[in-house]
Order: structure tokens, then sequence, then C-alpha cells
């Protein structure tokens, strides 16, 4: 049971890389794009729920994540402590999946995209013009961070580790997740709606739940969004916004615990980084686009995974050659 | 108490009068062929039967139980499973989980969003069990894409058994099978238990009529039925 596997070894690497992280990069900006890249990766990983494991293409997203962020930033400016304001926020999160999903899920397919998406611009609208009661373009001001157990995340540092742990739990819920009965279930209903009806199971409420359990997770995301950047403002439940979560998600390799979260460094990577050197960054991220569904049309973690085995084999054949070759030629 | 009673069940898709005013009835135990013509509304019947349609009109009873308005997936729990004529299986999954898949939609499990899939031994064993029953448990563990048509088609019957289900609808299980392949679903068919009642949609006369108690004809018209022709070139006399 407690042998090292390559893989184990592998996610024993990472997680050493991912704690001492702050140490090895120094510099807060890039600390913090590290936050950001982590807080992207449990979004990108909430709408996989979805696209990958339920087959749904969502491309509303922005309105839940943006419904907690608003939610939380909202509460704080009413004078709520971040206890309560957190726990509001992640609330109305799941309230808001809960319609998305009522309404969405009356379809599959470019029908839930679209309604989706215009769910997710209702958002958007209400965000930029009931100025009443979110400030419109203006946004909202996040002026603390919460202070758990006492410890202060105002730092670059501690939020990263704030920042890590979340990302952590959710990496590890949607591990059990998709390996439990119910993940299982959700896939049939993504592979064979039908025969999973005539099988005797509710694909409705499977479809629901695993809604929910997205809409949690995006909630969540949108809550640490809050606390990164101390602001919201309806930009963050833009169109632009669902469109890039759900790059992040399709261009990482959907249904896969590790593409949303190589996906949500690419787009995070591109948009901070990049911008810095290259004026027109959008441009650069769009070649990557581009040359990810042209060579890994199953998305950069997969397709990487594909062309390692394809190029191993090669190796090993060209090897395998080799010996015959010199087991055929004659001796000299 | 029969098995499973349809009265006077009418389906209509658009001015297309598919299903007309079909009734039959089938005694618990029962093997029951339904043969007609292409458009017949065979497959039809079943979806009806199975509520992955709506009738129109008319009812059905389950067990004298009326199950017209239950979703199709409550009749899965009441007893009724089904097999398809086109392949409806998990092509990505291995078979034996595809057999896991039948099984844990008739159990609670099926909510845990916690437990481990692959750790629930005991749905496995009963999957493996019911693959042994078709002579698929040598190739259990091969991905279900990776497995020829005949298998596949197995695969199928082994899904719909798994359930143990009272009311057994076979949607053309020979369809594409060769004869070698034929023989070996004939004689699984021939192990169910008499407590399962079988309805069964065939073209292959020769294996079907051999397993059939009574047959269902559906026709469009009736003097399609009562033409002696019909009777020679379904049952050769």
């Amino acid at each position: 049971m407690s042998s090292i596997t390559p893989r184990r070894a592998a996610i024993g690497i990472a997680l050493i890389l991912l704690i001492t992280l702050p140490a090895w990069v120094g510099n807060p900006y890039y600390i913090n794009i590290s936050s950001q890249i982590l807080l992207f990766a449990v979004f990108a990983l909430a709408l996989n729920v979805l696209v990958g494991y339920a087959g749904l293409v969502s491309l509303g997203h922005a309105g839940l994540f943006a419904t907690a962020g608003y939610a939380g930033a909202l509460m704080l400016q009413a004078g709520y402590g971040h206890f309560a304001a957190d726990g509001v926020a992640i609330l109305v999160a799941l309230l808001a999946a809960a319609v998305f999903g009522v309404l969405a899920l009356r379809s599959t397919g470019i029908g839930f995209l679209m309604i989706t998406l215009a769910l997710g611009q209702i958002v958007w609208g209400v965000a930029y013009r009931w100025a009443s009661l979110t400030n419109g373009d203006n946004g909202v001001n996040v002026t603390t961070r919460p202070r758990p157990f006492g410890l202060s995340l105002a730092n670059a540092d501690s939020f990263y580790y704030a920042t890590l742990l979340i990302f952590l739990a959710a990496v590890a819920s949607m591990a059990v997740f998709i390996r439990s009965p119910f993940g299982a279930s959700l896939c049939g209903t993504r592979d064979q709606a039908r025969r999973m009806n005539a099988l005797g199971y509710n694909v409705w409420l499977t479809r629901f739940l695993a809604f929910l359990f997205s809409g949690f997770w995006s909630g969540i995301a949108g809550l640490l969004f809050i606390y990164y950047t101390n602001f919201i403002s309806p930009q963050v439940a833009s169109l632009q916004t669902s469109a890039e979560v759900l790059l992040m998600v399709i261009s990482g390799g959907t249904a896969t615990l590790l593409g949303p979260i190589a996906g949500a460094a690419i787009v995070v990577i591109m948009k901070n980084v990049v911008s810095a050197y290259v004026e027109r960054w959008n441009l650069v991220l769009g070649v990557i686009f581009v040359a990810i569904i042209t060579f890994m049309p199953e998305g950069l973690v997969p397709g990487s995974v594909r062309l390692w085995r394809m190029g191993w084999r090669a190796f090993r054949d060209r090897g395998r050659a080799n010996v015959l070759r010199n087991v055929s030629e004659p001796p000299s | 108490m029969s098995a499973l009673k349809v009265d006077a069940l009418s389906k209509s898709f658009g001015g297309l009068r598919v299903t007309a005013d079909v009734s039959l009835t089938v005694e618990p135990g029962e093997r029951r062929l339904i043969i007609g013509p292409n458009g017949a509304g065979k497959t039809t019947l079943f979806n009806l039967i199975t509520g992955e349609l709506a009738p129109d009109s008319g009812s059905i009873l389950l067990f004298d139980r009326d199950i017209t308005q239950l979703p199709s997936r409550r009749r899965a729990h009441f007893g009724m499973a089904r097999t398809y004529q086109i392949i409806t299986l998990f092509p990505r999954d291995t078979i034996v989980r595809n057999v896991c898949l039948a099984l844990l939609g008739l159990s609670p499990l099926r909510w845990n969003p916690v437990a481990a899939f692959d750790r629930q031994h005991r749905l496995f064993e009963r999957a493996r069990a019911a693959l042994a029953r078709v002579g698929l448990s040598h190739i259990a563990d091969r991905p279900l894409s990776q497995t020829s048509y005949g298998e596949q088609r197995r695969v199928e019957i082994a899904m719909a058994l798994a359930q143990n289900p009272k009311v057994l609808l076979l949607d053309e299980p020979f369809a594409g099978l060769s004869i070698d392949e034929r023989r070996e679903v004939n004689q699984l068919l021939f192990a169910i238990p008499r407590d399962v009642t079988v309805v069964m949609i065939e073209h292959n006369m020769d294996v079907a009529l051999e397993f059939a108690d009574r047959i269902t004809l559906l026709g469009t018209r009736a003097e399609v039925v009562a033409d002696p022709r019909t009777r020679e070139v379904y049952l050769g006399a």
C-alpha cells in the first residue's frame, strides 16, 4: 500500500515545490501571481466538474464566481465580519447555482451552453446596472482580509499559503468525487444518458447535484478572488471571465485533475507576465491555444502524456530494432 | 396476475400512428416473441413499456401495478430491464465497470460521493458473476472499446440480467451476430430462469421461434396479419 510509485513521487515533489514556492520565488509579485494561478485553478476545477465529467459546457460560470464575490464584498461593506460574509457568500453561490441548474438543465449541449451564457449575462447586467446595490461600474472595495486563527493574510506569503490550502482541499475533494460511485454515475450520464435512465438513475438530479458541487467551488474561488484583489467590479462577471475559465479547462484537458490547473497557469501567466513584455499578449495566448488545439486536441495534459508515450515507445522500439540488427548481423 | 399487461396503447409521431391500439398480456415466466415488419412499431412499443416514450393513450401494468405514468428510471426499480437494438454501452469503461454501473443503478450507493467506486468489492463480485453467466469472465477487465460486436451484445444482456429483473425486454439480441455467436446467445437466453419473464423482439426466426412460448405479431393492418402468406413467411408453415 505505501510503496513509492512514480505517481506518488510526482505528487510528493509537486507538493514540496508548492509548499516551498515563496522561498524559491522570492519576489512578492510572482508569489501573488502564484496565488492567482491557484485561485483560478480552483475555479477551473469547479467548471471541469460540469465540462469534463458531466459533459455540460457552461459559459456562465463567471456569474456564480461573481455572485459569491459580490455577496461577500457587500456583506463586508455592510459591516459584517468575515465569517458571516463568507458563509453567506457560499450560500448565495449555492443558491445561484441551484437557479442556474434548474433553468439550464432543461437542456444539454448547445441549449445548455446558451442558457448558462444568458444567465451569466444577467448577473453581469445586475452588477453593472443595479448601481444602488452594486455601485455599478465603480465596483466594491474589500478593505480587509480575514484573519483565520489570528493569522494575518495581509502579505503575499501568508495569502499564498491560505490559497494553497484551499486549492489542495479543492483538488482532494475533486479526486475523491470523481472516484466515487456518484462520480461514476455522473460520467455515465455524460456518456449514455438514455441508458443511465433505463438503468434506474435519476439523470437530472445527478446533473443538478454536480452543478451544485461546481457552484460551491466556483463560489469559493470567487471569495478568494475578492480577497486577492480587494475589489470586485462587473468586469468579473463578464462573458470574458466565463470564456477564460472555459479555455483553461479545455486547453489544459477536460475530465482530468491536472488539466484545469495547467490551463489556469497558462492563462494567468499570459495575462500577467507575458503582457508586461508583449503588448499584444492576447495574440500570443491565441497562438498558444491554436497550437494546443492543433497538436493536442484533447488538451495539454492528456496530449503531453500521449506524446510522451509515443516518444518513449519510438525510443524503446529503436533500441529493440538495434538489438535485432545486432543479432541478425553475421559475426565478422 | 399477469407480469405485463399492455392495454389499448397508442402513440403517434405527428401524423404517423406508430402504435395503434396495441394490447397484450404476458404471463409470469412466459417467453413472448414480438415480430412484425420494419416500421411496425416494435421498438416504439418497447420504449413505451419502459417509459422512454409517453403514450398518447392506453395503460401499462407491471404485475397489476399501473406504471403508465411512472418515470422510466422508477420502472427499473420495479423490476424492468431492457437491452437496446443499437448497442448503448459505456465505451470508455471496462466491461466489468459497465456491468457495475447497471448494478449501481439500483443501489443507494449511486449517490455516494466519498466512497471509492473501485473498492466496492461486493458490487464488482456481482458484476463478475453476471459476466460469468454470459461467458465473458475472461475479458471482464478489458476496455469495452476493445471488444467485438458480439461480445458487446452479450455485455448488453449481462447488464440487464445483473439487475435481476422480473421482466426482461430484449430488443433484437441476435442482431448482427454470426452463427456461432447466435448459438452462444441462444444458450444464455435459455439459461435465464423461469422466474424472469422475457419479451423479445427478433427477426431471426430459427432461434426466436425455438425460444418463444407465444408470439405477438405487430402489423400495420389486420389484413396483413390475417393473410396466410404472413404465416408462411414467418412460420414457414
